[in-house]
Protein backbone atom coordinates (compact mmCIF):
# COMPACT_ATOMS: atom_id res chain seq x y z
CA UNK A 1 0.00 0.00 0.00
CA UNK A 2 1.83 3.53 -1.07
CA UNK A 3 -0.14 6.89 0.04
CA UNK A 4 1.01 10.21 -1.96
CA UNK A 5 -0.33 13.14 -0.72
CA UNK A 6 -2.36 15.58 -3.36
CA UNK A 7 -3.31 18.20 -1.05
CA UNK A 8 -1.52 19.69 1.82
CA UNK A 9 -3.26 22.12 4.42
CA UNK A 10 -2.94 25.33 2.48
CA UNK A 11 -4.42 23.87 -0.46
CA UNK A 12 -6.77 22.57 1.18
CA UNK A 13 -7.74 25.83 2.75
CA UNK A 14 -7.20 27.77 -0.50
CA UNK A 15 -9.54 25.48 -2.07
CA UNK A 16 -12.58 26.19 0.44
CA UNK A 17 -11.82 30.24 0.26
CA UNK A 18 -11.85 29.70 -3.05
CA UNK A 19 -15.58 27.70 -3.29
CA UNK A 20 -17.15 29.87 -1.16
CA UNK A 21 -16.07 33.21 -3.71
CA UNK A 22 -17.61 30.85 -6.52
CA UNK A 23 -20.75 30.30 -4.35
CA UNK A 24 -21.00 34.44 -3.94
CA UNK A 25 -20.42 34.92 -6.96
CA UNK A 26 -23.18 32.69 -8.80
CA UNK A 27 -25.24 33.54 -6.38
CA UNK A 28 -24.54 37.30 -6.63
CA UNK A 29 -24.30 37.65 -2.96
CA UNK A 30 -25.27 35.33 -0.01
CA UNK A 31 -28.79 36.10 -0.05
CA UNK A 32 -30.94 32.93 -0.18
CA UNK A 33 -28.32 30.84 0.54
CA UNK A 34 -28.55 27.54 2.78
CA UNK A 35 -25.10 25.47 3.19
CA UNK A 36 -26.11 21.79 4.18
CA UNK A 37 -23.26 19.29 4.91
CA UNK A 38 -23.33 15.71 4.61
CA UNK A 39 -22.31 13.86 7.65
CA UNK A 40 -19.47 13.38 8.57
CA UNK A 41 -17.01 15.55 6.42
CA UNK A 42 -19.27 17.01 4.13
CA UNK A 43 -20.49 19.18 7.49
CA UNK A 44 -17.19 19.87 8.35
CA UNK A 45 -16.05 21.44 5.09
CA UNK A 46 -19.69 23.12 4.83
CA UNK A 47 -19.00 24.78 8.28
CA UNK A 48 -15.64 26.06 6.68
CA UNK A 49 -17.11 27.50 3.54
CA UNK A 50 -19.80 29.09 5.81
CA UNK A 51 -17.22 30.80 7.97
CA UNK A 52 -15.30 31.89 4.48
CA UNK A 53 -18.32 33.26 3.62
CA UNK A 54 -18.80 35.01 6.73
CA UNK A 55 -15.18 36.67 6.22
CA UNK A 56 -15.46 37.63 2.52
CA UNK A 57 -19.60 39.10 2.86
CA UNK A 58 -19.74 39.68 6.51
CA UNK A 59 -22.98 37.71 6.77
CA UNK A 60 -23.53 34.28 8.83
CA UNK A 61 -25.25 31.82 6.02
CA UNK A 62 -27.62 29.29 7.49
CA UNK A 63 -25.47 26.28 7.83
CA UNK A 64 -27.28 22.27 8.62
CA UNK A 65 -26.22 19.10 8.18
CA UNK A 66 -28.65 16.62 5.82
CA UNK A 67 -28.25 12.93 6.61
CA UNK A 68 -28.87 10.81 3.90
CA UNK A 69 -28.49 7.12 5.02
CA UNK A 70 -32.04 6.39 4.60
CA UNK A 71 -32.58 7.42 1.04
CA UNK A 72 -29.29 5.41 0.01
CA UNK A 73 -29.88 2.65 -2.72
CA UNK A 74 -27.60 0.18 -1.27
CA UNK A 75 -29.28 -0.62 2.17
CA UNK A 76 -29.40 -4.22 1.29
CA UNK A 77 -25.46 -4.73 0.18
CA UNK A 78 -23.67 -3.05 2.92
CA UNK A 79 -23.25 -3.74 6.44
CA UNK A 80 -25.63 -1.64 8.39
CA UNK A 81 -25.57 2.00 8.08
CA UNK A 82 -25.73 4.14 11.42
CA UNK A 83 -27.32 6.83 10.22
CA UNK A 84 -26.58 10.83 11.52
CA UNK A 85 -28.22 13.53 12.57
CA UNK A 86 -30.20 15.84 10.00
CA UNK A 87 -30.65 19.39 11.48
CA UNK A 88 -31.57 21.99 8.71
CA UNK A 89 -32.31 25.28 10.68
CA UNK A 90 -34.15 26.98 8.22
CA UNK A 91 -36.92 26.40 5.78
CA UNK A 92 -35.63 25.79 2.69
CA UNK A 93 -39.02 26.41 0.31
CA UNK A 94 -37.62 28.96 -2.07
CA UNK A 95 -33.69 28.79 -0.73
CA UNK A 96 -30.65 28.24 -2.82
CA UNK A 97 -29.39 25.36 -1.40
CA UNK A 98 -25.80 24.47 -1.88
CA UNK A 99 -25.30 20.22 -0.65
CA UNK A 100 -21.62 20.14 0.34
CA UNK A 101 -19.26 16.86 0.39
CA UNK A 102 -15.78 15.55 0.63
CA UNK A 103 -15.51 13.49 -1.94
CA UNK A 104 -17.71 12.83 -5.14
CA UNK A 105 -17.52 9.86 -6.65
CA UNK A 106 -20.15 6.80 -7.84
CA UNK A 107 -22.86 9.81 -8.04
CA UNK A 108 -24.92 8.19 -5.32
CA UNK A 109 -24.94 9.51 -2.13
CA UNK A 110 -25.73 12.77 -3.99
CA UNK A 111 -28.90 10.88 -5.66
CA UNK A 112 -29.81 10.08 -1.79
CA UNK A 113 -29.05 13.58 -0.96
CA UNK A 114 -31.44 15.38 -3.68
CA UNK A 115 -34.16 12.52 -2.65
CA UNK A 116 -33.79 13.43 1.05
CA UNK A 117 -34.64 17.07 -0.05
CA UNK A 118 -37.54 16.24 -2.24
CA UNK A 119 -39.22 15.62 1.51
CA UNK A 120 -37.99 18.40 3.60
CA UNK A 121 -39.03 21.07 0.94
CA UNK A 122 -38.55 22.40 -2.63
CA UNK A 123 -35.74 24.74 -2.97
CA UNK A 124 -35.57 27.29 -6.13
CA UNK A 125 -32.06 26.03 -6.62
CA UNK A 126 -30.01 23.21 -5.38
CA UNK A 127 -25.88 23.54 -6.26
CA UNK A 128 -23.15 21.31 -5.65
CA UNK A 129 -19.56 21.58 -3.63
CA UNK A 130 -17.45 19.41 -3.21
CA UNK A 131 -13.63 19.47 -2.38
CA UNK A 132 -12.63 16.40 -4.35
CA UNK A 133 -13.61 15.38 -7.64
CA UNK A 134 -12.56 11.54 -8.74
CA UNK A 135 -14.56 10.52 -11.25
CA UNK A 136 -16.26 7.26 -11.98
CA UNK A 137 -19.94 8.68 -11.71
CA UNK A 138 -22.73 6.46 -12.23
CA UNK A 139 -24.91 8.87 -12.61
CA UNK A 140 -25.89 11.53 -14.57
CA UNK A 141 -24.82 14.29 -11.42
CA UNK A 142 -21.96 16.86 -11.34
CA UNK A 143 -20.72 19.27 -9.05
CA UNK A 144 -21.04 23.07 -9.52
CA UNK A 145 -17.67 23.99 -7.39
CA UNK A 146 -15.14 21.68 -6.89
CA UNK A 147 -12.09 21.47 -4.75
CA UNK A 148 -9.63 19.88 -7.09
CA UNK A 149 -10.66 17.36 -9.75
CA UNK A 150 -8.43 14.45 -8.84
CA UNK A 151 -8.25 11.69 -11.40
CA UNK A 152 -8.08 8.13 -9.84
CA UNK A 153 -8.64 4.23 -11.26
CA UNK A 154 -11.45 2.73 -9.29
CA UNK A 155 -8.64 0.91 -7.41
CA UNK A 156 -7.43 3.65 -5.62
CA UNK A 157 -8.54 5.28 -2.30
CA UNK A 158 -8.97 8.84 -1.89
CA UNK A 159 -8.68 9.67 2.10
CA UNK A 160 -9.88 13.18 3.18
CA UNK A 161 -8.49 14.24 6.41
CA UNK A 162 -10.00 17.06 7.80
CA UNK A 163 -8.15 18.87 11.33
CA UNK A 164 -11.77 18.64 12.89
CA UNK A 165 -12.32 15.08 12.76
CA UNK A 166 -8.97 13.75 11.72
CA UNK A 167 -6.17 16.33 13.18
CA UNK A 168 -4.93 17.75 10.41
CA UNK A 169 -6.17 19.07 6.76
CA UNK A 170 -4.70 16.92 3.75
CA UNK A 171 -6.06 14.39 0.89
CA UNK A 172 -4.32 11.39 0.53
CA UNK A 173 -4.51 9.04 -2.75
CA UNK A 174 -3.95 5.07 -1.91
CA UNK A 175 -2.86 2.08 -3.86
CA UNK A 176 -2.05 -0.84 -3.55
CA UNK A 177 1.57 -2.02 -4.45
CA UNK A 178 1.90 -3.57 -7.44
CA UNK B 1 -25.99 -5.31 13.82
CA UNK B 2 -28.27 -7.84 15.00
CA UNK B 3 -30.16 -10.48 13.12
CA UNK B 4 -32.96 -10.65 15.06
CA UNK B 5 -34.40 -9.34 18.71
CA UNK B 6 -35.58 -11.69 20.39
CA UNK B 7 -34.00 -10.70 24.19
CA UNK B 8 -32.37 -7.88 25.27
CA UNK B 9 -29.97 -9.89 27.22
CA UNK B 10 -28.67 -10.26 23.60
CA UNK B 11 -27.63 -6.60 23.14
CA UNK B 12 -24.06 -5.42 23.94
CA UNK B 13 -23.85 -2.29 25.36
CA UNK B 14 -22.33 -0.60 22.15
CA UNK B 15 -25.50 -2.39 20.57
CA UNK B 16 -28.13 -1.20 22.44
CA UNK B 17 -26.49 2.45 22.65
CA UNK B 18 -26.44 2.51 18.87
CA UNK B 19 -30.23 0.89 18.85
CA UNK B 20 -30.68 4.42 21.19
CA UNK B 21 -29.34 6.74 19.61
CA UNK B 22 -30.68 5.46 15.81
CA UNK B 23 -34.25 6.07 17.49
CA UNK B 24 -32.75 9.74 18.14
CA UNK B 25 -32.88 9.74 14.44
CA UNK B 26 -35.96 8.22 14.02
CA UNK B 27 -37.62 10.81 16.12
CA UNK B 28 -35.75 13.79 14.09
CA UNK B 29 -37.82 12.76 11.07
CA UNK B 30 -40.46 12.03 12.83
CA UNK B 31 -41.22 15.94 13.78
CA UNK B 32 -40.70 16.99 9.97
CA UNK B 33 -44.23 17.46 7.82
CA UNK B 34 -43.23 14.60 5.90
CA UNK B 35 -43.03 11.60 8.13
CA UNK B 36 -41.87 9.11 5.33
CA UNK B 37 -38.00 7.50 5.22
CA UNK B 38 -38.12 5.27 2.27
CA UNK B 39 -35.28 2.96 3.86
CA UNK B 40 -37.74 -0.12 3.79
CA UNK B 41 -39.37 0.65 0.43
CA UNK B 42 -40.72 -2.64 -1.23
CA UNK B 43 -40.05 -4.69 2.25
CA UNK B 44 -42.93 -6.90 3.66
CA UNK B 45 -43.36 -7.44 7.21
CA UNK B 46 -46.09 -8.99 8.94
CA UNK B 47 -47.53 -8.45 12.22
CA UNK B 48 -48.22 -12.04 13.90
CA UNK B 49 -50.01 -11.60 16.66
CA UNK B 50 -51.41 -14.18 18.80
CA UNK B 51 -52.07 -12.23 21.64
CA UNK B 52 -54.11 -9.00 22.17
CA UNK B 53 -52.41 -6.02 21.78
CA UNK B 54 -53.19 -2.16 20.81
CA UNK B 55 -50.07 0.02 21.58
CA UNK B 56 -47.44 -2.11 20.64
CA UNK B 57 -49.16 -3.75 17.55
CA UNK B 58 -50.58 0.10 15.95
CA UNK B 59 -46.84 1.68 17.39
CA UNK B 60 -45.08 -1.06 14.93
CA UNK B 61 -47.85 -0.77 12.10
CA UNK B 62 -46.88 2.80 12.58
CA UNK B 63 -43.20 2.47 12.47
CA UNK B 64 -43.52 0.20 9.73
CA UNK B 65 -45.43 2.25 7.80
CA UNK B 66 -42.99 5.36 8.08
CA UNK B 67 -40.07 3.06 6.50
CA UNK B 68 -41.83 2.59 3.95
CA UNK B 69 -42.05 -1.35 4.15
CA UNK B 70 -45.73 -2.91 3.26
CA UNK B 71 -47.41 -4.29 6.50
CA UNK B 72 -49.39 -7.40 6.91
CA UNK B 73 -51.29 -7.84 10.14
CA UNK B 74 -52.38 -11.40 11.22
CA UNK B 75 -54.34 -11.64 14.44
CA UNK B 76 -54.57 -15.05 15.51
CA UNK B 77 -58.74 -14.53 16.59
CA UNK B 78 -60.54 -14.91 12.64
CA UNK B 79 -57.52 -16.66 11.45
CA UNK B 80 -56.83 -20.45 10.37
CA UNK B 81 -55.15 -20.69 13.71
CA UNK B 82 -59.13 -20.48 15.20
CA UNK B 83 -59.56 -23.42 12.43
CA UNK B 84 -56.30 -25.60 14.04
CA UNK B 85 -53.47 -24.45 11.90
CA UNK B 86 -50.52 -25.36 13.47
CA UNK B 87 -47.85 -22.45 14.45
CA UNK B 88 -45.51 -24.19 12.07
CA UNK B 89 -48.04 -24.54 9.08
CA UNK B 90 -49.18 -20.44 9.39
CA UNK B 91 -44.87 -19.91 9.37
CA UNK B 92 -44.33 -21.78 6.09
CA UNK B 93 -47.55 -19.88 4.80
CA UNK B 94 -46.12 -17.10 5.11
CA UNK B 95 -42.42 -17.73 4.06
CA UNK B 96 -43.86 -19.29 0.51
CA UNK B 97 -45.67 -16.06 0.13
CA UNK B 98 -42.47 -13.78 0.51
CA UNK B 99 -42.09 -12.09 3.52
CA UNK B 100 -39.12 -10.01 4.73
CA UNK B 101 -39.62 -10.17 8.47
CA UNK B 102 -41.81 -11.45 11.25
CA UNK B 103 -42.71 -8.96 14.00
CA UNK B 104 -44.55 -11.70 16.59
CA UNK B 105 -46.37 -11.61 19.92
CA UNK B 106 -46.77 -14.76 21.63
CA UNK B 107 -48.43 -16.29 24.83
CA UNK B 108 -46.20 -18.64 25.01
CA UNK B 109 -42.63 -17.95 25.86
CA UNK B 110 -39.83 -18.88 23.55
CA UNK B 111 -42.44 -18.39 20.12
CA UNK B 112 -39.85 -15.73 18.88
CA UNK B 113 -36.64 -17.95 19.70
CA UNK B 114 -38.48 -20.93 17.97
CA UNK B 115 -38.86 -19.29 14.63
CA UNK B 116 -35.49 -17.45 14.77
CA UNK B 117 -33.97 -20.98 15.26
CA UNK B 118 -35.66 -23.12 12.88
CA UNK B 119 -35.51 -23.40 9.31
CA UNK B 120 -39.09 -22.54 8.71
CA UNK B 121 -38.62 -19.03 7.54
CA UNK B 122 -35.16 -17.48 7.06
CA UNK B 123 -35.86 -13.46 7.62
CA UNK B 124 -35.66 -11.48 10.74
CA UNK B 125 -37.64 -12.00 13.81
CA UNK B 126 -38.67 -8.97 16.56
CA UNK B 127 -40.32 -10.08 19.49
CA UNK B 128 -42.98 -7.68 20.64
CA UNK B 129 -43.37 -9.94 23.43
CA UNK B 130 -43.84 -13.64 24.11
CA UNK B 131 -45.73 -14.93 27.19
CA UNK B 132 -43.51 -13.93 30.88
CA UNK B 133 -40.22 -13.39 28.85
CA UNK B 134 -39.48 -10.60 27.05
CA UNK B 135 -40.29 -7.59 25.41
CA UNK B 136 -37.63 -5.97 24.54
CA UNK B 137 -38.87 -3.26 22.50
CA UNK B 138 -40.47 -1.76 25.51
CA UNK B 139 -37.66 -1.82 27.70
CA UNK B 140 -35.83 0.10 24.50
CA UNK B 141 -38.11 2.24 24.84
CA UNK B 142 -38.41 3.18 28.15
CA UNK B 143 -34.15 3.42 28.20
CA UNK B 144 -34.37 5.98 25.58
CA UNK B 145 -37.48 7.69 27.76
CA UNK B 146 -35.42 7.65 30.68
CA UNK B 147 -32.21 8.65 28.64
CA UNK B 148 -33.61 11.72 26.97
CA UNK B 149 -35.34 13.23 29.66
CA UNK B 150 -32.08 13.00 31.81
CA UNK B 151 -29.89 14.11 28.99
CA UNK B 152 -31.67 15.92 26.70
CA UNK B 153 -29.85 17.06 23.90
CA UNK B 154 -26.78 15.89 25.04
CA UNK B 155 -28.16 11.93 25.07
CA UNK B 156 -26.30 11.15 22.11
CA UNK B 157 -23.63 7.99 22.56
CA UNK B 158 -24.53 8.32 26.10
CA UNK B 159 -26.04 5.01 28.50
CA UNK B 160 -27.97 5.24 31.80
CA UNK B 161 -24.78 4.87 33.79
CA UNK B 162 -25.56 5.47 37.97
CA UNK B 163 -29.38 5.91 36.99
CA UNK B 164 -31.53 4.33 40.29
CA UNK B 165 -34.66 2.50 38.66
CA UNK B 166 -37.10 1.17 41.18
CA UNK B 167 -39.43 -1.09 39.71
CA UNK B 168 -42.56 -2.10 40.98
CA UNK B 169 -45.43 -4.57 40.84
CA UNK B 170 -45.75 -8.01 38.98
CA UNK B 171 -42.27 -8.87 38.27
CA UNK B 172 -43.42 -12.68 37.72
CA UNK B 173 -45.59 -12.41 35.15
CA UNK B 174 -44.13 -9.18 33.55
CA UNK B 175 -41.99 -10.04 30.01
CA UNK B 176 -41.48 -5.74 30.53
CA UNK B 177 -40.08 -6.49 34.12
CA UNK B 178 -37.20 -8.60 32.60
CA UNK B 179 -36.71 -7.29 29.44
CA UNK B 180 -35.61 -3.96 31.43
CA UNK B 181 -33.86 -5.47 33.80
CA UNK B 182 -31.20 -6.58 31.73
CA UNK B 183 -30.78 -3.92 29.54
CA UNK B 184 -30.83 -1.45 32.12
CA UNK B 185 -27.86 -2.98 33.72
CA UNK B 186 -26.42 -3.22 30.33
CA UNK B 187 -26.58 0.75 30.08
CA UNK B 188 -25.19 1.02 33.74
CA UNK B 189 -27.84 1.68 35.56
CA UNK B 190 -28.88 0.05 39.26
CA UNK B 191 -32.61 -1.63 39.40
CA UNK B 192 -33.96 -2.13 42.51
CA UNK B 193 -37.39 -4.20 42.29
CA UNK B 194 -40.30 -4.08 44.97
CA UNK B 195 -43.06 -6.62 44.96
CA UNK B 196 -45.15 -9.29 46.96
CA UNK B 197 -43.27 -11.94 47.50
CA UNK B 198 -45.91 -13.70 45.53
CA UNK B 199 -44.96 -11.93 42.73
CA UNK B 200 -41.59 -12.79 42.16
CA UNK B 201 -40.16 -15.28 40.16
CA UNK B 202 -37.86 -17.82 41.60
CA UNK B 203 -34.06 -17.16 41.00
CA UNK B 204 -34.18 -13.77 41.16
CA UNK B 205 -30.97 -14.13 43.02
CA UNK B 206 -29.12 -15.02 40.00
CA UNK B 207 -30.58 -11.52 38.33
CA UNK B 208 -28.50 -8.09 38.55
CA UNK B 209 -30.83 -6.50 41.13
CA UNK B 210 -31.87 -5.85 44.36
CA UNK B 211 -35.12 -7.04 45.46
CA UNK B 212 -37.42 -5.41 48.75
CA UNK B 213 -41.15 -6.41 49.33
CA UNK B 214 -41.45 -3.21 50.91
CA UNK B 215 -42.43 -0.14 48.73
CA UNK B 216 -42.11 2.75 51.34
CA UNK B 217 -38.86 1.74 52.47
CA UNK B 218 -37.54 1.79 48.86
CA UNK B 219 -38.89 5.01 48.12
CA UNK B 220 -37.70 6.53 51.34
CA UNK B 221 -34.12 5.89 49.30
CA UNK B 222 -33.19 8.64 46.65
CA UNK B 223 -33.83 7.64 43.32
CA UNK B 224 -33.95 8.70 39.72
CA UNK B 225 -37.28 6.75 38.31
CA UNK B 226 -39.96 4.44 39.23
CA UNK B 227 -41.58 2.54 37.00
CA UNK B 228 -44.79 0.55 37.68
CA UNK B 229 -45.75 -2.73 36.12
CA UNK B 230 -49.47 -3.28 35.10
CA UNK B 231 -51.09 -6.06 37.19
CA UNK B 232 -51.75 -8.89 35.07
CA UNK B 233 -55.13 -10.45 35.77
CA UNK B 234 -55.02 -12.44 33.07
CA UNK B 235 -52.19 -14.27 33.87
CA UNK B 236 -53.02 -14.83 37.24
CA UNK B 237 -54.51 -18.53 37.83
CA UNK B 238 -54.13 -18.32 41.69
CA UNK B 239 -54.38 -15.58 44.65
CA UNK B 240 -51.44 -13.72 44.38
CA UNK B 241 -52.70 -10.87 46.97
CA UNK B 242 -56.16 -10.86 48.83
CA UNK B 243 -57.87 -8.24 46.62
CA UNK B 244 -57.11 -5.08 44.67
CA UNK B 245 -57.18 -2.63 47.84
CA UNK B 246 -54.37 -4.86 49.42
CA UNK B 247 -52.47 -4.18 46.65
CA UNK B 248 -52.76 -0.93 46.09
CA UNK B 249 -52.22 -0.26 49.47
CA UNK B 250 -49.10 -2.07 49.84
CA UNK B 251 -47.33 -1.83 46.29
CA UNK B 252 -49.17 0.81 44.09
CA UNK B 253 -48.12 4.62 43.20
CA UNK B 254 -51.06 5.62 45.24
CA UNK B 255 -52.05 9.51 45.82
CA UNK B 256 -50.21 9.62 49.04
CA UNK B 257 -47.07 7.82 48.01
CA UNK B 258 -47.21 10.09 44.84
CA UNK B 259 -46.88 13.51 47.31
CA UNK B 260 -43.63 11.86 48.69
CA UNK B 261 -41.70 11.39 45.59
CA UNK B 262 -39.75 14.29 45.07
CA UNK B 263 -40.65 16.24 41.77
CA UNK B 264 -37.91 15.13 40.01
CA UNK B 265 -38.23 11.21 39.71
CA UNK B 266 -39.75 10.33 36.91
CA UNK B 267 -42.32 8.34 36.42
CA UNK B 268 -43.22 4.95 34.03
CA UNK B 269 -45.71 2.77 33.25
CA UNK B 270 -45.76 0.22 30.07
CA UNK B 271 -49.65 1.10 29.49
CA UNK B 272 -52.71 -0.37 29.35
CA UNK B 273 -52.91 1.28 33.15
CA UNK B 274 -55.10 0.34 35.99
CA UNK B 275 -55.57 3.57 37.19
CA UNK B 276 -56.68 3.35 40.84
CA UNK B 277 -54.99 -0.02 41.30
CA UNK B 278 -51.22 0.03 40.54
CA UNK B 279 -51.35 4.05 40.03
CA UNK B 280 -53.20 6.89 41.19
CA UNK B 281 -54.46 8.82 38.10
CA UNK B 282 -52.61 11.86 39.87
CA UNK B 283 -49.46 10.12 39.43
CA UNK B 284 -50.07 8.60 35.78
CA UNK B 285 -51.33 12.60 34.58
CA UNK B 286 -49.25 14.44 36.84
CA UNK B 287 -45.91 16.69 34.63
CA UNK B 288 -43.17 14.00 36.05
CA UNK B 289 -45.21 11.14 34.40
CA UNK B 290 -43.51 9.92 30.91
CA UNK B 291 -46.57 7.93 30.20
CA UNK B 292 -47.34 9.49 26.90
CA UNK B 293 -43.43 10.12 25.94
CA UNK B 294 -43.38 6.56 26.47
CA UNK B 295 -45.87 5.75 23.38
CA UNK B 296 -44.31 8.70 21.02
CA UNK B 297 -41.21 7.65 22.24
CA UNK B 298 -41.98 3.47 20.79
CA UNK B 299 -42.44 4.00 17.18
CA UNK B 300 -38.91 5.80 17.24
CA UNK B 301 -37.52 2.93 18.89
CA UNK B 302 -39.51 0.18 16.39
CA UNK B 303 -38.41 2.18 13.61
CA UNK B 304 -34.55 1.87 14.51
CA UNK B 305 -35.29 -1.80 15.46
CA UNK B 306 -36.73 -2.49 11.95
CA UNK B 307 -34.18 -0.46 10.20
CA UNK B 308 -31.17 -2.23 11.93
CA UNK B 309 -32.26 -6.26 11.30
CA UNK B 310 -33.92 -5.60 8.16
CA UNK B 311 -31.20 -3.28 6.28
CA UNK B 312 -27.55 -4.42 6.24
CA UNK B 313 -25.76 -7.62 5.03
CA UNK B 314 -24.66 -9.91 7.85
CA UNK B 315 -23.39 -9.09 11.39
CA UNK B 316 -21.07 -5.82 11.26
CA UNK B 317 -17.11 -6.79 11.59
Amino acid sequence: MTSNIVMQSADVTRAITRIAHEILESNRGSSNLVLLGIPTRGVTLARRIAAAIASIDGVHVPLGSLDVTMYRDDLQKQPLREPAPTNVPVDIEHATVVLVDDVLYSGRTVRAALDALTDLGRPDVVRLAVLVDRGHRELPIRADYVGKNLPSSSGERVNVSLSETDGVDSVDIEREAP
Amino acid sequence: MIPHLISTRDLSREQAIALLDISADMAESGARENKKLPALRGKTIVNLFYEDSTRTRISFEVAEKRLSADVINFSAKGSSVAKGESFKDTIVTLREMGVDGVVIRHPSSGAPHLLAERDWIDVPVINAGDGTHEHPTQALLDAYTLRAKRWGDSARSKGLDGLRVVIVGDILHSRVARSNIWLLHTLGATVTVVAPPTLLPPGLSEWPVSVSYDLDAVLAQPCDAVMMLRVQSERMRAAYFPNAHEYSAGWGLTLERFHRLSPDVMILHPGPMNRGFEISSAAADATQSLVLDQVANGVFVRMAVLYSVLTGTEVMS
